[in-house]
């Protein structure tokens, strides 16, 4: 599928201009992973994002841009049910994982959250061992013998690309470790119950832009074999790193004055940042706003 | 050369004069000493606390030795000891870290962990917070008419037992407080990761949020039962005894526990209200016997705190992983 190697933006956009229905299309898409249809998240009374409609797809890197109190992570965090950790939050519309709701009453979110991992915006490695930092969700998961942890722990810090710097010092606390690092072993637990998406919730908005090009490079990597959400403060990194991109932006309630986030334009990253339908994205992805 | 060094002299001269004059912060020094004159005015008054009780103390320990600690209730100085008051105490302890901990810490995790941030959750927290603050004389009533008489079956009437139970729930709203503030102060990222990777709620707790907020509850236990060894007032209303306690030779646990008792407080409160005639051998007063059993009680608090301290630390280290 990405044999053809990385196509420019310019030619890829050619051919979706020249080819109508052809089968001769860049990159044919993936399968579906999810797929939201009028999602809106409130917090109590408030909406804090709405018209989400977007679908993510397998094996790609989709990013969610937009300013600050757009929802883009609010949205994020309905992909795994953490906002149930929220007790006032609550969805509306349907968000389906491989076509099932996700907000099934009768669906569990440690299931969900099992299958569908997350990286959060400050580096929170738990204050043990590094070792013990990976092991820990497979030992949730019931492996208990040691040689296949060892096993795991190895394989995630090596997709993780941490191994060769910590593979002496495993005992070492995570806490040990400098802020890049630090993000690159959650991004090691995350991966270790090999789940099937990977959410990041502005991994690199703490890293220094060496840690953040280490990050980039290892998404680009691991999205073989994951399927990557991100939210971005930073435009020049949804345009390096993604297929897809999602724009939101916050529009103010004239009924009740406060700002609601809303999903304006969901497309392929060449066309979001080069011919965007809407006039809003324009501005944003040029720098005019946002 | 010699004109720009010149400048360059008269530059800093000048950037010098600036930094180095300007006013003198007479209201901070003012106030930095105010501060530091009402730490020593509360030095002062623990070490003359301290001086007082200590040195009256000295010779008690000084002539009897070991008899004080074993010896029993009476009204001769030359042979009464706080064994049965030392007895009351440890019961107490056992009965606050057997019941309110396990208790006090369970219900602070529903309230954080569990509870959805209701009116009435909001409305129970403000009452245990209320709870706190109650007199600890109604706590002794409370005593008194629930467990001395209300199920006297099981404690026996005027007992430790009866005793142990009040002082457990006199202490129980400091647990549960400390326990929701430590658990508050868990950082939301430690929660998230735990249940990022498949934990479930209990996993999270068990795991990353209770090792977490340990310090901070030990901290709070650690109160409550320097608390609980202090009070004197509930144990009067439930029949603590001051003056002469025999224990019957020959006693089962169950028969000493729903038995008569003292407590180390009552013990000090009993003898500091006998009459002050030295003993015939010691020339001991039951002032310095007074003086002396209140050393061995702070000394009591003194090692649970030590215990609870290192433990502390063990569980502080394990935050740094």
């Amino acid at each position: 599928m990405h044999a053809d190697g990385p196509l420019t933006e310019s030619t890829e956009l050619r051919m979706d201009q020249l080819t109508t229905e052809s089968a001769a299309a860049p990159a044919a898409d993936t399968a579906a992973v999810f797929t939201t249809q009028g999602l809106e998240v409130y917090y109590g009374d408030f909406r804090a994002v709405r018209d989400v409609d977007l679908t993510i797809r397998q094996h790609e890197i989709t990013a969610f841009i937009g300013p600050s109190g757009c929802g883009k992570t609010t949205v994020l965090r309905c992909f795994n049910r953490m906002n149930d950790l929220i007790d006032t939050a609550r969805v509306k519309g349907s968000i389906r994982y491989h076509g099932v709701d996700l907000y099934d009453p009768q669906v569990n979110a440690v299931e969900v959250r099992r299958r569908i991992g997350m990286v959060f915006q400050k580096p929170n490695p738990f204050p043990k061992s590094i070792y013990d930092n990976v092991a820990y969700g497979p030992r949730l998961a019931g492996i208990k013998k040691r040689t296949e942890l060892d096993a795991v722990v190895e394989r995630s810090l090596h997709g993780a690309a941490l191994w060769d710097e910590v593979k002496g010092r495993l005992k070492a606390s995570g806490l040990s470790l400098s802020g890049g690092q630090q993000q690159r072993l959650c991004i090691a637990r995350a991966i270790a119950v090999e789940p099937e998406v990977i959410l990041m919730d502005e991994p690199c908005s703490a890293l220094d832009p060496i840690a953040t090009a280490r990050i980039e490079d290892l998404m680009q990597e691991i999205k073989q074999q994951y399927t990557i959400v991100i939210v971005t403060h930073n435009m020049q990194q949804a345009a390096r790193v993604s297929d897809r991109t999602a724009f939101f932006t916050t529009e103010v309630n004239p009924e009740s004055d406060r700002r609601t986030g809303r999903m304006v334009e969901f497309g392929r990253t060449s066309k979001m940042f080069s011919k965007p339908d809407d006039e809003r994205t324009e501005q944003y992805v040029t720098g005019r706003f946002g | 050369m010699a004109v720009t060094m010149n400048t360059r002299a008269s530059t800093q001269a000048a950037v010098r004069g600036g930094l180095v004059s300007g006013k003198r912060d007479v209201k901070g020094i003012l106030f930095a000493s105010a501060t530091l004159a009402c730490l020593l005015l509360a030095l002062l008054m623990l070490v003359l606390l301290m001086w007082e009780v200590v040195s009256q103390a000295i010779p008690v320990f000084d002539r009897r030795g070991f008899s004080f600690l074993t010896g029993e209730l009476g009204s001769n100085p030359d042979e009464v000891g706080v064994s049965q008051g030392l007895w009351g105490s440890l019961i107490i302890a056992v009965f606050v870290i057997g019941l309110s901990f396990p208790i006090g810490i369970a219900a602070g995790v529903y309230l954080e962990e569990y509870a959805k941030p209701t009116r009435f959750t909001r409305f129970i927290q403000l009452n245990i917070r209320n709870l706190a603050g109650i007199p600890s004389v109604v706590y002794g009533i409370l005593g008194l008419v629930v467990f001395v008489q209300g199920i006297k079956f099981f404690t026996g009437g005027r007992s430790i037992i009866a005793a142990g139970i009040t002082l457990a729930i006199l202490v129980l709203p400091i647990i549960i407080i400390t326990t929701t503030e430590a658990i508050r102060a868990v950082p939301a990222g430690l929660r998230e990761a735990g249940m990022g990777v498949g934990a479930t709620r209990w996993e999270s707790t068990r795991d990353h949020v209770l090792p977490y907020a340990a310090p901070g509850i030990l901290t709070g236990t650690m109160l409550a039962i320097a608390r609980a060894l202090g009070e004197a007032a509930p144990l009067i209303l439930i029949g603590a005894i001051t003056g002469a306690l025999r224990s019957a030779p020959g006693q089962g646990l169950v028969d000493k526990l729903q038995g008569k008792f003292t407590a180390m407080p009552i013990v000090i409160y009993g003898w500091s209200n006998e009459v002050n005639k030295p003993g015939k051998e010691t020339g001991l007063t039951f002032t310095d016997l007074t003086s002396a059993a209140i050393v061995v009680l702070l000394v009591m608090v003194l090692l649970l705190n030590v215990a609870a301290i290192l433990l502390r630390n063990r569980f502080e280290k394990g935050r740094q992983g």
